[in-house]
């Protein structure tokens, strides 16, 4: 968070480029595999386990080894990660 | 919060206006980080209801600020006292609460939808690219060839800067992009937005987080 709530962001360009098709790829485009090796989960958490347990029974449940949380606010944040 | 004396709304208003901006904090007894007293920006306190001695506030502030203690020592500057009682976070970073959320139960059954009837909509809808967990940082956005280098952990020297997000200043955490908007990598800015685009040569930003694969650009060293 910035302390003036409006922060005015711009761009500035130093260069220009065209990008390969032939390497990477657009994250719309990405398949549900690549989504679930790169995403992130806003996840409403139930108020009474921990985000520690929330996070093991994604993983158990998916069969997913990498998962993480990042904090929890009073609902939320889960990330599902490489 | 709740106060543990009766104050004129006058007075607690402009007390806790002076609140805002950097204040003091020694971590409480029962913290993971070590008790030394350290600084702690609150960038905006508002008072959203005052019903007696309860007050409502929506505080947005940094990252490792207790609430506990921002009531407690608002109960000192007043002389009655107060305490936290009650706390709900609602944002953190690029994550806020009834933006983009699922239950337990959404996530479960998309992915199984998924898995067993291969129906993408669903499971698209909860997961969501990794990219949306940064878009709070600025971007900054570099050429083809310095992708692998990044993903290796080198720190991104200026030729491979294409356009910067402004505000970035020196020590500012930074996101770098392919120019496809995937996520290469997470550091810290080593020059500020207007260094990275008129200097000719120098180390941008120093690569802290790896996120990218390497191997998925081609390595072309030369950055």
């Amino acid at each position: 968070m910035k302390n003036n709530f409006s922060v005015k962001k711009g761009i500035l360009i130093r260069d220009e480029e065209e990008t390969d098709p032939r390497y990477g790829k657009r994250p719309e485009e990405r398949s549900v595999e690549e989504l679930l090796d790169f995403g992130v989960v806003n996840l409403d958490k139930p108020v009474g386990p921990s985000s520690h347990e929330v996070v093991a029974w994604i993983r158990r449940i998916l069969g997913i080894e990498k998962v993480a949380h990042a904090g929890t606010l009073d609902s939320q944040a889960g990330r599902g990660k490489p | 919060m709740r106060l543990h004396g009766d104050i004129p709304r006058e007075k607690l208003l402009s007390i806790l206006k002076e609140f805002e901006g950097p204040i003091y904090q020694r971590p409480p007894l029962r913290s993971a980080v070590k008790r030394a007293i350290r600084i702690r920006r609150i960038y905006k306190l508002d008072v959203l209801e005052i019903n007696g001695r309860n007050v409502l506030m929506r505080v947005w502030c940094e990252a490792g600020t207790y609430m506990r203690k921002l009531c407690h020592d608002v109960g000192e500057i007043l002389g009655v006292g107060a305490h936290m009682q009650e706390l709900r976070r609602i944002r953190s970073g690029s994550l806020s609460e009834n933006k983009n959320s699922a239950t337990l139960h959404d996530l479960v059954d998309a992915y199984f939808i998924w898995k067993e009837h291969g129906i993408e909509k669903f499971i698209r809808k909860v997961v969501l690219p990794g990219e949306y967990a940064v878009q709070h940082l600025p971007k900054v956005v570099i050429r083809d060839s310095a992708v692998d280098a990044i993903a290796h952990g080198a720190s991104l020297a200026v030729p491979g800067i294409l356009r910067v997000e402004t505000p970035i200043k020196r020590g500012d955490w930074v996101a770098i992009f392919t120019q496809k908007g995937e996520l290469v990598a997470i550091g810290k800015a080593l020059m500020r937005d207007e260094k990275m685009i008129v200097s000719s040569k120098g180390l941008a930003i120093k690569t802290r987080f790896v996120v990218m694969k390497p191997g998925i650009y081609p390595p072309m060293w030369k950055k």
